[in-house]
């Protein structure tokens, strides 16, 4: 029972990590019905940044020992450079884009994902960095009295999961509480009434791309502290995948719920139908489970009804 | 001025019909195959073809496949890697495990398994739209990958995981060669485009057009959604499948699952969507950039850091090569967001009013 448990609780866990990523997806689709591949390699391309400017600078600046504050200055640059890119996004590409087919956005994406892929490597390197922001690493035991041996939770994994929340959390506030977010919002239900009555697109775009820029560098943070900031965290982009259809692509909530389902799926079906079929099952089973919700409600759980129009 | 149809009157409807109406579309077609049969072979160093053309004939195939689902179903699909590798993987065991079957049928055969498998993971498609459905199909990438690797059977228990062929022998008529191999794939490549050309000003390609454009028109005026989306997977799945067999078989010799990864799905999507959706030709445009442009960029990278006198690493060529990969993607798109077979059209437009515009 405790070992399902503590299962059961590291899916949660990592569905929250999964979460941060498809929140990236979910924003910009929400607000310019982009489906943006380049989700992964912005989250790698931030924590390039941010492994790389937290070991310049202290050199730079001649000061080795103050970890805290080595690590806010590069947070601070880090954020500056995905807004940059986020606006030489819109500018040099998605102007250009408007109008044109789902498939051709779809792979102009893919095409600015190889692009930061291969430019954050030349620029930062391509080896293992690693991110120190003292992220507590040793595993606690809790509810020893409940269960005999208790459950062992990985303390990272939970401040990993808080910090989700509150993004979360801030990002609905934001969304919902400000006059950006509601701007935002008008732009997302439809483009030309919002530009009528005098909401620039152009500056919603870029705004909308600063944000999922900003929560990339939140996914990369945390993923690049706990795998170290390499090639592969490019690839936890198709982890999150599933995570999103399964949410539906236009809902904040759903990104949330999608990915602790998506968490569960994959550690349970892992733990305890892997071994019957040969293990390292997990990727492809929460794309099943994705696509079993999806046969039940084909714009995912959250997501807007699609209506059809002849 | 020698591109002129004035004059070229139509009397039957045969001729009304045929494939390339005009006779100077013809004749260039035929003259660019003659060459491609016979002047290539005598004129290009092996290197050559083995490094870029048997490559980009193969690929043209596989791209024609997707293109068929993408470009004239109007179904996005993520997954032809895995196609490529079911293909590849079916007829591998088709030709270890029958004895006495000719390579050549266990190819198609592999074909034909993928079609299979295109249509068990194209059932979604009934149900689930645009990019959900892109999304789902990457579940048969990720599934096949998985099953490749784990699952012992599949490569007849090889400890390494890689699976091996001998050179093919077609009716004594042994393919060893880089010339061989390229004649080969050249005369499967020729057969199905053919076939593809036909298939989509058939009826059936006519019904996937009407799907791709309006679905819900589509089933209005009476065509059966189920069928329609399910033939184009199976066609798409079955040249993508003979194309897998032929990469393993003919250009490979011996690999693994990882050649037929999550990328080439995307690079096979680049191809369609770069090259010209909803066009036969496009295909091989489309081939012919995304195989050219990587060997290309390498050339150029090394030549510029010696021209420079840096000491460029490996690593960092491969890097830059992805960057400026990606950009001359984006830019291709903002250029051209229909293709180089629509650049294509356009020139031919303005050729047959060449030298007096008016």
């Amino acid at each position: 029972m405790s070992f399902f448990l503590e299962t059961l609780l590291g899916g949660l866990m990592s569905g929250m990590l999964y979460s941060l990523v498809a929140l990236g997806f979910v924003l910009i689709y929400k607000a310019s019905g982009v489906f943006n591949f380049a989700q992964g390699a912005m989250v790698l391309f931030a924590a390039l940044s941010m492994a790389r400017f937290s070991e310049w600078i202290p050199l730079w600046l001649g000061m080795e020992d103050n970890l805290f504050l080595a690590n806010l200055l590069a947070i601070a640059v880090s954020v500056v450079v995905m807004f940059a890119v986020a606006w030489l996004i819109e500018r040099l590409v998605l102007r250009h884009l408007v109008n044109q087919e789902g498939a051709t956005l779809l792979m102009a994406t893919l095409g600015i994902g190889y692009f930061l892929d291969g430019i954050g490597q030349t620029v930062f390197g391509s080896d293992i960095y690693k991110i120190d922001v003292g992220m507590p690493k040793e595993p606690v035991t809790v509810l020893e009295s409940v269960f005999e041996g208790g459950i062992l939770i990985n303390k990272e994994d939970f401040v990993a999961a808080f910090i989700a929340a509150m993004l979360v959390l801030a990002l609905t506030i934001f969304f919902q509480k400000t006059a950006t977010g509601r701007a935002l919002r008008a732009v997302a239900d439809d483009h030309q009434a919002a530009q009528s009555i005098g909401i620039p697109l152009g500056r919603i775009w870029v705004i909308v791309w600063c944000v999922a820029g900003i929560t990339a560098l939140v996914a990369g943070i945390i993923w690049g502290s706990k795998l170290g900031a390499q090639f592969s965290l490019s690839t936890v982009a198709l982890r999150a995948l599933p995570v999103v259809i399964l949410g539906g692509l236009t809902s904040v909530p759903g990104a949330i719920i999608g990915g602790l389902i998506i968490g569960v799926g994959e550690k349970l079906s892992e733990v305890f139908l892997g071994p019957y079929v040969g293990g390292g099952i997990e990727i492809w089973f929460a794309y099943m489970l994705a696509l079993v919700f999806l046969l039940f409600r084909p714009q995912g759980l959250f997501g807007e009804k699609i209506i059809d129009r002849v | 001025m020698f591109y002129r149809e004035n004059g070229q009157f139509k009397t039957t409807y045969q001729s009304d019909q045929q494939i390339f109406a005009i006779p100077q579309d013809r004749w260039a077609i035929l003259a660019i195959v003659a060459v491609a049969f016979i002047g290539v072979p005598l004129l290009v160093d092996e290197y050559l073809l083995r490094a870029i053309l048997i490559p980009f004939l193969i690929l043209s195939l596989a791209a024609l496949g997707v293109n068929i689902l993408v470009g004239y179903c109007g179904q996005i699909t993520l997954g032809a890697g895995a196609s490529m590798a079911v293909g590849a993987y079916a007829a591998y065991n088709f030709l270890i495990r029958v004895d006495g079957m000719p390579a050549l049928a266990a190819i198609l055969l592999g074909g034909l398994a993928a079609a299979l498998a295109g249509i068990v993971f194209g059932a979604p498609s009934l149900r689930v739209r645009g990019l959900y459905l892109a999304v789902a199909t990457l579940a048969a990438q990720f599934f096949w990958d998985w099953a490749f690797l784990r699952i012992k059977w599949f490569t007849n228990n090889a400890s390494s995981g890689s699976v091996s062929v001998a050179d093919i022998n077609l009716l004594g008529w042994t393919i060893s060669t880089p010339t061989d191999k390229y004649l080969f794939c050249l005369g499967i490549l020729v057969v199905f485009s053919l076939m593809a050309k036909n298939l989509v000003r058939g009826s059936i390609g006519r019904q996937w057009m009407a799907i791709r454009d309006m679905d819900v028109a589509a089933t209005v005026i009476g065509i059966r959604p189920m069928y329609a989306k399910l033939s184009a997977f199976a066609v798409s799945s079955f040249y993508v499948g003979v194309a897998g067999a032929l990469w393993g078989f003919v250009h490979l010799g011996s690999w693994e699952p990882a050649a037929f990864s999550i990328d080439r799905s995307f690079q096979l999507l680049f191809m369609v969507i770069i090259g010209g959706m909803g066009a036969i030709s496009g295909s091989f445009f489309g081939a012919a950039f995304i195989v050219v442009l990587p060997t290309f960029l390498n050339q150029v990278l090394g030549l510029l850091g010696g021209l420079f006198g840096l000491e460029v690493s490996v690593a960092l060529v491969s890097h830059i090569e992805v960057t400026v990969f990606g950009a001359l993607i984006v830019f291709f798109l903002i250029v051209e967001p229909h293709g180089i077979a629509r650049l294509w059209s356009t020139g031919r437009e303005k050729l047959r009013l060449w030298p007096f515009p008016h």
